[in-house]
Formats: C-alpha cells, sequence, structure tokens
C-alpha cells in the first residue's frame, strides 16, 4: 500500500469517526429534543403556563375534568384525587386541591408527575400552579393538602369534552 | 415451484377465511365493534391488493421460469434498461398507495375520538393481572387468571377457556361509548380486546385513552400484548358485554358486596377459614413467582419455605406484603389486597411448606395500615 | 464450518513466512482471512441461536408447560433474537464484504487490515458475555431483544453484560463499516467508477452508512438504560421525569435502519446471481442503485410503525403510515428489477438461482405482510401477535438467510477451488423451502386469530397452527445439516471450478483463480 492511499484512508477513517462520534452525541441530543417535541404538543409539561391575557370565558360549553391519581406504590404515602368530577367551562379559574398524606414514620420526599387523557388535550391544559412544578416535603405522617390552579384553554378542540388529569406520585430513592 | 405450492396454498386458504371454522381460523375474529369493523374491512382490501399484485408478478415471473429456461434454448435477450416500464412500476405503486391510504387515514381518526363517552374505565397493569376502576361508580376490583395451574402443567385436562378466563370478567352495558383509561404499576403492559379492535399500551407513570362500543352483548376475550415478564402469558382479559339492564344490576351487586367487604375488615377469622381465603389469595397473586411450592425459582424469585421473613415477626410480614420491596419484582399488594386478604394470605405463608409461624387476623393489619 | 476445515481454503501456497496454526488465525490481517473466521463465527451461533429456537418451538409445539419454563423461555426468545440479528445475519454479510468486496473492486486487500483483525476478534468476546450470562444466577435477559424498560430495569445482571456486549459488537460493527467504505471509496481499480460497482459492493457501501449512522444511537441508548439500572438516572422512567416511550423512540430510530442493514447486503446478493442464471445483465442497474438508497433514506423516518399502539398523536400516527407505505415504492421497483432481468433470459437453476427465485417471491410476501402491518388501524389488531413474527421471519429468514444461502453457493467455488455438489444443494433448498413456508405461514393466521408474540403457553384455540409451524420447524432446523454437510464437502475436495465455474457470471473476482491468491490483486487490474 502507497503513502498516498494510506493517507487518503486516514482521512475518510477520520471523517466517519466523527460521524459516528456526532450520532453518538445525536443519540443523547433527542432526549431534550424528545421534551421539546413533548413541549410542543404539551405531553409532559410540568412547568407554569403565562396565561393569555385576554383570556374570555366560554359559557356556551362546559368540559367534563376528571381527576385521578395513581396509588400502586404501597402504603407508604397516599395521593387523592379531589373526589366527584368538575365541567368548568374553557377559560375559567379553577382551583382543585389534592391531598397527600405520608403513612409511614419516615419523612417523605418526592415528585408528582402528570399526564392526560386524552394526550392532545395537554396542550389547552394550562396550569398556574400545581403541586408538581416541585419537589414535596413531608413529614412523618404529615397531611398535606395541595392546590392546583389551572384554565382550560377556550381553544380546546370542540370534540374534547371530558379530559383526564392524573397524577402519580414518585418518592425520591425508590424507583 | 416452492412458492408457486406457498401461493397456491395461500390463496386456497384465504379463499376459505370467510367461512372461519370452529377449528381453523384464518381471519380476524368476528369484529363486534365499529373499529374492529373498520380494520377487518381494511386488512381484507389490503389483502385482496397484495394478493392482485403478487398474482400478476409472480405470473410473470413463473411465466419467465418456466418458458426461458436455457433447457428449452431459449436464448438470453440482453436488455437492461427502460425508462417507460420503469417509469409506470414507480408510479403505479405510488397510485395504489395513495388509494390504501384514503380509507385508512379516515379510520385512524375514528379510533383516535375519544370525546363524549357514556362511561369510564381506569384499568390499570400489574405483574400479572388488571385492575378495573368504574370511575363514575366507585367499583374497583382485580382481575386474575382464573386456568388452575394443574392445567398448565399438564396434569389436567385443559378446560374449553384455557388461559383466556379469569375470575372476575370487566363487565360493560351493550351499545355504550365505553372510554378506556390505562396506566401500569409496575412494567409496559398492553390491554388488548381483538374482537372489540382495542389495543392500548398501559404505560407506568402516565395514562393513555381508547375506546369501543360494543355492537352486540357477549364474552370477548383478549390477552396482554406487551412483553411484560414471566406471567405474561398468565394475565387475560375478558369482556362481558351485557344489555344496560343487566349492567345495572351486576353493579348494584358488585357495590354492596364491596360494602360488605369494607364492614367485615375488623372481624376475627377462623383459622381454617383464614387458610382457605389465603391459598386462594396466594394461587391467584403470588404463586407465578413464588411458585405453588413456596419454593420460589433460585436466583429470580426468593423460596418462603423456611424463609426468615415467613418465620418472623408478622409486622415485617405483613409489612412486605403490604409495602412490597421496592427495585425487584415484588409488588406492594396495600391497594390491591383488602385487610382480610392480606392477613389470609400471609396466614397461609406462614403455615405452609413446613413453615410454622403463628397465623395472622385482619385487626392486626388494619392496625398496620394506620 | 469447521475451523480446520476451512484452514484448507487458504492454504497460503504465494506467501512465505506466515505463522501456522491458532496463532494465524488470531492475527490475521488478511481479508480472506477474516472473512472465513467471520463466517465461521457466523456459523457457531446459528447453531446455536437455532437450538434455542427448536426449543422454542418444541414448548409451543402443545399448549401447556412440557419443556422449558416461561422465565427460560422469555431468555430464549430474547437470545434468540439477538443471536440470529448481532451474531448470524450481520458478522455473515460483513464475512461476504470481507472476501468479497476486494475482489470485486480489484483491491488488494482492505483499507485498514489490523482493524479488520480487530473487528472480528471483538465478536467473539460479546458473543461470550450474551451467552455466558445464561450460567448466571437469574439466567440471561428475558426482556425481548428490545430491551423495554421498566422490565429491562428489573432484571439482574445479565442485562448489563448484555449492554456490554452490544456495546462491543457495535464498536465491531462500526470499525467494519469504517473499513468498508473506505475500501471501497479509495480502492477500487481504475475504471471502476461508482456506476459501475457490482450491485453487492453498493449495497454494502449504503449499508455500512447505515451502520455508522445508527449503531452509535444504539450506543447511546443502551448506555442511557446502563446508567437507570445502575446510578440512578431518570431518562426512561417517569418517577425522575424520564419517559418509558422514549426508549422506544429512541430504540427504533436505531432499529429500523437496522433492519434495512439485515437486508440491503441480501438484496445485493440477488442482484449479483440472479443476472448470472439468467444470463443477461442486471435490469435497471441505475434505479437499483436509487431505490437502495431511497430506502436507507426512508429508513429513518419510519421508526414509529413499531410503536403505534403507545398512543401517538394522531398526526405522528398519520407520519410514520405514509412513510412506511412510500417504502413499498422503492422495494417495488428492486423486485420488478428481479423479474425483468430473469424475463425472455437463459435461465438455469443452478441451487444459489433456486435460492435467489425463492428469495424474490418470499421476501415479497414478508413485504406485503410488511403492508398491511403499515396500516394503523390493521396494526392495532395485529402488533406484538404472530402476524408480525410470521412477516419479520418471512423478512429474515426467507429473506436475508435465503439469500446468504445464494451467496454461499454462489460463492464457495470461488473462495474453495471446488463446484458444489449440486444435489445435495438441491436437497438442501427443497427441504428448507418447503419447510420454511409451513413453518411462517401458518403464523399469519395465528396472529389474526389472535395470539400474541412471545408467550410459552397458549389458548387451545391456537393449538393446530402452532403444531403445523413446530413440525415446519423441525424439518427446516434439521435440513440445515445439509447445507453443512455440502460446505464440508465443498470445503474437503470436488469438481475444480476453474477461474470461474459459471457461464454468465462477469466481475473481476472472476478473473482470479479459485481458490484466489492470498494477495488477491497485488497490481490493479485494467477495465476495459
Amino acid at each position: 500500500m502507497n503513502a498516498d492511499l494510506g493517507q487518503a484512508n486516514a482521512i475518510v477513517m477520520r471523517r466517519l469517526l466523527l460521524l459516528a462520534a456526532a450520532m453518538f452525541g445525536f443519540g443523547f441530543a433527542l432526549v431534550p429534543l424528545y421534551s421539546i417535541f413533548c413541549d410542543i404538543t404539551g405531553l409532559n409539561r410540568d412547568e407554569a403556563q403565562v396565561l393569555a391575557r385576554n383570556t374570555q370565558v366560554d359559557r356556551s360549553r362546559s368540559v367534563q375534568v376528571q381527576m385521578l391519581s395513581n396509588s400502586e406504590n404501597g402504603d407508604r404515602w397516599r395521593l387523592l384525587a379531589p373526589t366527584g368530577a368538575i365541567a368548568p367551562h374553557p377559560g375559567e379559574l379553577v382551583e382543585i386541591e389534592y391531598e397527600l398524606d405520608n403513612l409511614s414514620d419516615r419523612p417523605l420526599v418526592g415528585r408528582a408527575v402528570p399526564s392526560y387523557a386524552p394526550a392532545r388535550a395537554a396542550a389547552y391544559f394550562k396550569k398556574i400552579e400545581c403541586f408538581c412544578f416541585r419537589e414535596q416535603r413531608l413529614a412523618p405522617h404529615e397531611k398535606l393538602r395541595m392546590p392546583v390552579l389551572f384554565v382550560l384553554d377556550n381553544r380546546l378542540p370542540a370534540d374534547i369534552g371530558v379530559v383526564t388529569l392524573s397524577y402519580t406520585f414518585y418518592a425520591k430513592g425508590e424507583s | 415451484m416452492t412458492c408457486a405450492r406457498a401461493c397456491a396454498v395461500a390463496v386456497a386458504l384465504f379463499a376459505l377465511s370467510d367461512r372461519s371454522g370452529a377449528e381453523y381460523r384464518f381471519n380476524l375474529p368476528a369484529p363486534q365493534s365499529s373499529v374492529a369493523h373498520t380494520a377487518y374491512d381494511l386488512h381484507i382490501i389490503v389483502l385482496w391488493v397484495c394478493l392482485a399484485i403478487f398474482a400478476l408478478v409472480f405470473g410473470a415471473m413463473f411465466y419467465s421460469l418456466l418458458r426461458h429456461r436455457k433447457s428449452l434454448g431459449h436464448a438470453a435477450h440482453p436488455f437492461h434498461e427502460s425508462t417507460t416500464v420503469e417509469v409506470i412500476w414507480t408510479t403505479v405503486p405510488f397510485l395504489i398507495l395513495v388509494g390504501l391510504a384514503w380509507p385508512a387515514t379516515k379510520a385512524v381518526l375514528a379510533q383516535k375520538d375519544t370525546g363524549n363517552p357514556d362511561l369510564t374505565i381506569k384499568i390499570t397493569g400489574h405483574q400479572w393481572k388488571w385492575e378495573y376502576e368504574y370511575l363514575q361508580e366507585g367499583v374497583r376490583f382485580l382481575s386474575v387468571l382464573a386456568t388452575p395451574s394443574e392445567q398448565i402443567g399438564d396434569r389436567m385436562e385443559k378446560g374449553e377457556h384455557y388461559l383466556l378466563e379469569v375470575d372476575e370478567p370487566l363487565v360493560v352495558p351493550v351499545g355504550r361509548k365505553v372510554r378506556l383509561l390505562l396506566t401500569a404499576a409496575d412494567v409496559i403492559h398492553s390491554w388488548w380486546v381483538p374482537a372489540l379492535g382495542v389495543k392500548q399500551d398501559a404505560i407506568p407513570g402516565f395514562i393513555r385513552d381508547t375506546w369501543f362500543r360494543a355492537d352486540a352483548p357477549g364474552t370477548y376475550r383478549g390477552q396482554c400484548a406487551e412483553l411484560c415478564g414471566r406471567g405474561h402469558a398468565f394475565m387475560p382479559i375478558v369482556v362481558e358485554v351485557k344489555p344496560e339492564a343487566e349492567y345495572r344490576a351486576w353493579l348494584a351487586a358488585r357495590k354492596s358486596d364491596q360494602a360488605a367487604k369494607a364492614a367485615e375488615s375488623g372481624r376475627a377469622f377462623a383459622p381454617a377459614e383464614l387458610l382457605a381465603l389465603g391459598e386462594k389469595i396466594f394461587t391467584a397473586n403470588c404463586a407465578a413467582c413464588h411458585q405453588a411450592n413456596g419454593r420460589g425459582i433460585p436466583g429470580l424469585f426468593p423460596a418462603l419455605a423456611g424463609s426468615a421473613i415467613v418465620n418472623g415477626p408478622p409486622q415485617a410480614h405483613v409489612g412486605r406484603v403490604l409495602q412490597g420491596k421496592p427495585g425487584t419484582a415484588m409488588p406492594a399488594f396495600a391497594a390491591q389486597l383488602d385487610d382480610a386478604e392480606i392477613a389470609a394470605v400471609v396466614s397461609y405463608e406462614r403455615q405452609s411448606w413446613g413453615n410454622h409461624a403463628e397465623p395472622v387476623q385482619p385487626a392486626l393489619v388494619k392496625n398496620q395500615r394506620q | 464450518m469447521a475451523i480446520d476445515g476451512s484452514s484448507a481454503i487458504l492454504e497460503p501456497a504465494h506467501h512465505g513466512a506466515l505463522p501456522g496454526g491458532t496463532w494465524r488465525w488470531l492475527t490475521t490481517t488478511n481479508h480472506k482471512d477474516i472473512g472465513t473466521l467471520y463466517l465461521c463465527f457466523a456459523a457457531v451461533m446459528f447453531l446455536t441461536g437455532g437450538l434455542m429456537a427448536m426449543t422454542i418451538r418444541a414448548e409451543l409445539f402443545q399448549p401447556g408447560l412440557q419443556f422449558v419454563q416461561p422465565e427460560l423461555f422469555n431468555q430464549l426468545t430474547t437470545l434468540h433474537g439477538l443471536i440470529m440479528i448481532f451474531g448470524v445475519i450481520m458478522p455473515t454479510f460483513t464475512g461476504f464484504a470481507n472476501w468479497q468486496i476486494p475482489l470485486m473492486i480489484g483491491a488488494p486487500d482492505m483499507a485498514f487490515p489490523r482493524m479488520n483483525n480487530w473487528s472480528f476478534w471483538l465478536l467473539p468476546v460479546a458473543a461470550a458475555l450474551l451467552i455466558g450470562s445464561m450460567f448466571l444466577p437469574g439466567g440471561a435477559v428475558a426482556g425481548g431483544w428490545t430491551l423495554y424498560p421498566p422490565l429491562s430495569i428489573q432484571g439482574g445482571i445479565s442485562y448489563d453484560m448484555t449492554i456490554f456486549a452490544l456495546h462491543i459488537m457495535g464498536a465491531s460493527s462500526i470499525m467494519g463499516a469504517i473499513n468498508i467504505i473506505t475500501t471501497i471509496l479509495n480502492m477500487r481499480a481504475p475504471g471502476m467508477t461508482p456506476m459501475r460497482m457490482p450491485m453487492f459492493v453498493w449495497t454494502w457501501l449504503i449499508t455500512a452508512f447505515l451502520l455508522i449512522a445508527v449503531m452509535p444511537v444504539l450506543a447511546g441508548t443502551i448506555t442511557m438504560l446502563l446508567t437507570d439500572r445502575n446510578f440512578g438516572t431518570h431518562f426512561f422512567s417517569a418517577a425522575g421525569g424520564g419517559d418509558p416511550v422514549m426508549f422506544q423512540h429512541l430504540f427504533w430510530f436505531f432499529g429500523h435502519p437496522e433492519v434495512y442493514i439485515l437486508i440491503l447486503p441480501a438484496f445485493g446478493i440477488v442482484s449479483t446471481v440472479i443476472p448470472t442464471f439468467a444470463r443477461k445483465p442486471l435490469f435497471g442497474y441505475r434505479s437499483m442503485v436509487y431505490a437502495t438508497a431511497s430506502i436507507a433514506i426512508l429508513s429513518f423516518i419510519v421508526w414509529g410503525h413499531h410503536m403505534f399502539t403507545v398512543g401517538m398523536p394522531v398526526a405522528a400516527q398519520l407520519f410514520f403510515m405514509y412513510a412506511t407505505m412510500l417504502i413499498a415504492v422503492p422495494t417495488g421497483v428492486k423486485v420488478f428489477n428481479w423479474v425483468a432481468t430473469m424475463w425472455r433470459g437463459s435461465l438455469t437453476f443452478e441451487t444459489a438461482m433456486l435460492f435467489a427465485v425463492a428469495f424474490v417471491c418470499l421476501f415479497t410476501i414478508g413485504g406485503f405482510s410488511g403492508l398491511v402491518l403499515a396500516m394503523v388501524p390493521v396494526d392495532t389488531q395485529l402488533q406484538d401477535t404472530y402476524y408480525v413474527v410470521a412477516h419479520f421471519h418471512y423478512v429474515l429468514v426467507t429473506g436475508a438467510l435465503f439469500a446468504i444461502y445464494a451467496g454461499l453457493y454462489y460463492w464457495l467455488p470461488k473462495w474453495t477451488g471446488h463446484r458444489v455438489d449440486e444435489n445435495w444443494g438441491r436437497w438442501h433448498f427443497w427441504l428448507s423451502a418447503v419447510s420454511v413456508n409451513v413453518l411462517f405461514f401458518p403464523m399469519h393466521f395465528l396472529g389474526l386469530a389472535g395470539m400474541p408474540r412471545r408467550i410459552p403457553d397458549y389458548a387451545l384455540q391456537f393449538a393446530d397452527f402452532n403444531r403445523i409451524a413446530s413440525i415446519g420447524g423441525f424439518v427446516f432446523g434439521a435440513s440445515q445439516i445439509l447445507l453443512l454437510i455440502v460446505i464440508v464437502k465443498c470445503v474437503r475436495g470436488g469438481e475444480p471450478a476453474g477461474n470461474c465455474p459459471y457461464e454468465g457470471a462477469v466481475g473481476l473476482e472472476w478473473t482470479l483463480s479459485s481458490p484466489p491468491p492470498y494477495h488477491s490483486f497485488a497490481t490493479p487490474p485494467e477495465l476495459e
């Protein structure tokens, strides 16, 4: 193999290695890209929304909101959803309250993760205040009432008559 | 040629498919909801399009294979391009695909329309059972495989609905739009009932929704469709579609049953009563991992026979069942089983397979929950 | 393919001081030696993965649990998938590439011979990690070859070993791909312009780019899985703000191009074999090249069709559905071109041609079931059922594997210097081709009837087709012993192949002796 060819080969190899390294990075870059995609579509959103200023209440219709909690995670804590369903008008400011009970003798630290159904409703679910924005800390046997303040955007598609809001609580240090 | 034979068999089999006999079924099960109907029809359309193209292309190929042989003295014609032909066989398939995409798109939009339901049921996938919660009614129960392990182990003749039977089916009214909310407690499961055209993954931490409206009363069976561990094959789904009145009656019975159970949670149980209930609970919830003989599976699931926890103080044992063991396959049963059931299964474990620890009463469980 | 048997293939007659025995194979930098090593490794893996498949079919022969318990069953299906993909199909194609590409483009060897040696010897290490984990407490990975979390986060140490094994195999593939691309780009004989390269070289060039583009993404994804498992990150767990569905997106971003990595070289082989035995040039060479490239590009935007049931937004479902259906166009072009190549040729049916013709026909069945699965509403019914199992086995067994068989029968005379025993070959073909359909065709019906995949036990209504499939499976498995006999016979002796045993073959490899000299083209050949 002559020297010229060896050099040419080395150049191609270097470029291909760069490509491989870039694709490895791209794999990790897909993680934030995925979150951006989820933000655009409103899925998995867990930050406070800026409320549109000229929010008008659309009194011509009301949307049923089901509030759920998942508490399969044992008896160390219990997350209770407000009972009954509510049916606010789009544009109306709604306050609801979840309750988190620490049932154990140890302090409880953790965070709730929200989820919505149908998924496309998530983009219209504007939360101004939510316990899911931050970590919750509970003393042993403490009960905490936690408010959620939200507005359903009045651009919510007309064919969505029911929206489900669900929280799952995860304690820190347990998977 | 094999291909010819395979194709002939395929065509013959598909020709038979509409007359689906009891023994051999060649097509999707008879659809029982609008979504299942669309999927069924769409499948038939695509299938015929494929078969037509297949017959055309491979008709030409087999003609060539038979006639253009060297052994028949056929000389090669070394043509190797034709822009016209190539443009045609690029555009024609494209147009066919557009034709197929049209009905498929309409079907997708219909499938996604979960608005205006008559009732909503939350479904939670557990390793390896389903939990159903009727949101407006406050009714909640677990649905577990009812096939005895003797049948699975070939020690008993298999029943008609082998592996497709549960202790508590999901009951819904006929002709009503049922919205399903799916989530999972541990790993991803998938709730699938072919006749109703519903398959939706249940993902821990998230809820997904889907829907169906059953056309006719009947019992429809399905299975978990996402690999979820060793019990994946053993968490079937049974949906009983009933006329409105029967559904109402079932709902009322369910509610009073639940109330009665809650009322007796403080009652003391006789040892024999505990053991009988405990064995039932153990078989349904624990035997998949810890095995019916309590020996577990070395390296995967710990043995209960001779276990330190099982033979130790009752509080620790009850605690483990209530809370599970985070990071392992041992789930928390606090939300799945009531006080009496937990007391019973713990007592059963403490007195079986050579264990001799004292039984536990529901009151102790109730106490420990607070 | 026994190692000592194949060493006879390459008795280094034209070479001076070459180390002998084991040391030679450990240190070899010769593209033919390394090609042989890849093929032998793949043969051993094929036997291993095949025995697992036989065990799976034995368990599924009738309802009830007879031979293996569910957790072992899940380990077997998982390992069967990983071994067949990463241990058989990919190394075989790399073996073919090592043997053939320098011969076909008129190069003396691969561009980086020492790296070539490394990329092979990483494979046995990875295989040992993967298969060795079976013997640890808790057994091997049982979460399916797709390793979806959270199930794959529950598992034991074997998951970490498998992730490590996949990292090693990925590194090996990337090194191999770099070598192949560099060789093709820089070492072609004078006059071998890109549009004069053999189709096999073209398909491998595109495959190698796919490998470099997606293997690192897999590496990244499983690294995240590893840190989720061991170091408390939450990429894929809702608990820490992650999402298990994201794993599926990342995995299939790798996984779908991977599917084409497994089939594009097969297209290349078939495009080489059919013209030879039709005694005609390949029809539509140009459109073949463009079709291959468009399939490769489209493969990056269809991953979502593996996840139609996770609950994606409707716009995403439609996008992935349209993109997937679009792939049928270039794939169709290829099939039409192969048929047109046979049309009005002067056909003979040597075993290589039989497998190539069967490939065209049966791969198309897999393509059609792919089109059926592309329809979201139909896929909702068929996702994760035996219909999907039938689909990808038609694509990978009667597709990739049959093309590999065609390539083996076609090139063995070149590699060994002896003609293949066509009688044994025909038996191998007919037994395989019939039994493979008995094995996989009924799986379509099982899926339609509602049998989920990855289950060790099933309802009684699925019993009949499962029994038929199992019988087909056993016959198919046993038939592969014939292949072993054919190869051993061919290595040991037989009618001399001469430079070119085929009337209709064209290409530089046929200008060399069979077997070719240890260093192929010491001086570059001249193309007219």
